[in-house]
């Protein structure tokens, strides 16, 4: 009786995530293994490998991986490492915490196109951005961020956006930490970082990991902030498999490549949620 | 140099700390900041070096806005979208997460690590697939269909959240309310729901907040009359001249409801986002 009722209430949330991913996923495997060009219709016969061979011989391939890879780990070291530091800063009270609790989450409710242009134009320009004027004003060459350093770009966006996300679970975690432990450690000497070290973060381990687990979901799929600003470029310098996939789908019409790109990207999501999960699994609450 | 005593000491430390996190803090939001201010500028005055930040402000970029784009229609989208499916996702969710946290089996764990890894499935890599549905069934451009995708988007987070926090629960509340006949439905009507509103709510506006938010679904499958604010604002990125003050009054409007909106929330939001982190 009992059963039942947990699998009733629960059959919903299955059955539409098991559709969510099946139907999705299964179109994409077949698309993948035929010939299917927008631009040559009626022409979809079988091909076996020859979508993936395409795919991964890709001059952008290597370096959408690549990009992939470091957009997501730098971004997580960033987010996570001044995560922590912000959080126990803002922990004890002094003036205007809350406002200033306020202003370091605010980047987070901000749209990632909108993020992406305001970067873009007003911060990253080089003849009239805010870093181009404090540059000149200091009498140094203002930087072209986005021709020069186009991936280092991308990454200080998006960490700009989840770093805010991080120091609101880590404030959040920090509230519970035990005060009377903290004192207690003090009266014992305990030195301000050694209460950091050896009280506080291993109390964050567990929201560290929930940081970790969620951003990797989003910055495996990081798409607008690139179309909106480098659109890739130069050349594939700040092209990610997401951004590769969507040129090969959408400019060039070519939906079999698309979707062996669309499995490779599926793939790389497993094996990295594969060593995620042995990572940080342990500490998930599961 | 001065001796300070004990508590001058600690005063003078926290107002160190309190002056670097406040110059953090600046530093962090100056580019919303920035396109605020530049929102009320001439293009003259949004480009001119040095900035300026003395200027007559104007509204007129907010009017041409509203002229060329038709915020209201778009905002409107977003609204509906985000609020929508939140809604929905809440509706399939909490029972979900609620008899999974209540009546725990061996393949509690499995299901909900599954439910997450449907959300590592790089959308790009079903952007076809999902286009090619949308068009079949009509659903091109419209709400509906981003209603329905923001949902089961949402969903594996929203259970896994609800999932923590009525596990956190007191269960000897619930088995009190079983021991005076309540069948399973006042359980969560009754107790589980008033008990977890804490929860639920801040739930619901992560939920709200990564809705409104999306960007890859919403430019890939609207085109003008389902689009929310996020495709509104990519149709102002072509390079078709410096348009800066245009630019950033289009994006203040875009952000400012979602943003006063988790101002407004963020001490819900700080006290929700547990995952089940405190115990």
């Amino acid at each position: 009786m009992k059963r039942s009722i947990t699998r009733l209430l629960m059959a919903p949330s299955v059955i539409l995530l098991l559709v969510w991913m099946i139907v999705p996923l299964s179109m994409t495997i077949y698309f993948s293994t035929i010939r299917f060009n927008l631009l040559y219709p009626g022409q979809n016969n079988f091909v076996g490998w020859m979508n993936f061979e395409f795919f991964m011989t890709d001059p952008g391939f290597l370096p959408a991986v690549s990009n992939t890879l470091i957009l997501l780990l730098s971004v997580l070291m960033i987010t996570v490492v001044l995560g922590v530091a912000l959080s126990a800063l803002i922990d004890k009270p002094f003036f205007g915490q809350g406002m200033v609790r306020v202003l370091l989450i605010s980047p987070f409710f901000i749209m990632p196109t909108v993020n992406a242009l305001i970067w873009k134009n007003m911060m990253m320009n080089p003849v009239y951005g805010v870093f181009a004027w404090i540059s000149q004003s200091l009498g140094l060459e203002p930087i072209d961020w986005l021709s020069d350093f186009p991936l280092m770009s991308v990454i200080i966006m998006v960490s700009w956006q989840w770093l805010p996300f991080a120091i609101l679970v880590f404030v959040t975690a920090l509230q519970s930490q035990d005060t009377e432990q903290k004192e207690a450690a003090q009266m014992d000497g305990a030195t301000g970082w050694h209460i950091f070290r050896y009280l506080t973060i291993p109390h964050l381990s567990r929201p560290i990991a929930v940081v970790v687990m969620i951003e990797t979901i989003f910055l495996l799929a990081v798409f607008a902030e690139i179309f909106v600003s480098t659109g890739g470029g130069p050349g594939y310098d700040s092209t990610n498999l997401a951004y590769l996939i969507y040129n090969q789908a959408l400019l060039q019409y070519d939906v079999g490549v698309a979707s062996a790109g669309g499995l490779f990207a599926v793939l790389l999501a497993n094996i990295v949620a594969f060593f995620l999960i042995r990572a940080v699994g342990k500490n998930l609450t599961v | 140099m001065i001796m300070m005593n004990l508590n001058q000491q600690r005063k003078f430390k926290t107002f160190v700390t309190g002056s670097f996190a406040w110059l953090i803090a600046l530093l962090l939001f100056f580019p919303i900041f920035w396109m605020f201010i530049t929102s009320f500028k001439t293009e003259l005055q949004a480009i001119s070096i040095p900035p300026s930040l003395f200027f007559e402000p104007t509204l007129d970029n907010f009017a041409i806005v509203q002229e060329r784009s038709d915020y209201l229609k778009h905002a409107f989208n977003s609204v509906v979208t985000s609020f929508g499916s939140t809604f929905i996702a809440l509706i399939i969710g909490v029972p979900a997460a609620y008899a999974m946290a209540f009546n725990p089996t061996r393949k509690t764990k499995d299901i909900l690590l599954w439910m997450l890894s449907t959300k590592m499935l790089p959308a790009v890599g079903v952007l076809v697939p999902i286009y090619i549905l949308s068009r079949d069934f009509g659903l091109l451009d419209s709400r509906t269909a981003l209603v329905i995708i923001f949902t089961l988007m949402n969903l594996p987070i929203i259970i896994w959240m609800l999932f923590s926090y009525f596990k956190d629960l007191p269960k000897e509340i619930l088995e009190a309310a079983r021991m005076d006949g309540a069948t399973p439905w006042d359980e969560i009507v009754k107790v589980v729901l008033p008990l977890s509103i804490g929860g639920i709510s801040s739930t619901a506006l992560l939920s709200i907040i990564l809705c409104w938010n999306e960007a890859f679904w919403s430019l890939n499958l609207t085109a003008s009359e389902a689009a929310p604010l996020t495709a509104m604002i990519a149709s102002y990125s072509s390079p078709e001249g410096l348009f800066w003050a245009k630019l950033s009054a289009a994006s203040t409007l875009a952000c400012a409801p979602i943003v006063v909106f988790g101002w407004f929330c963020q001490k819900q939001l700080v006290q929700g986002l547990t995952f089940g982190a405190v115990k």
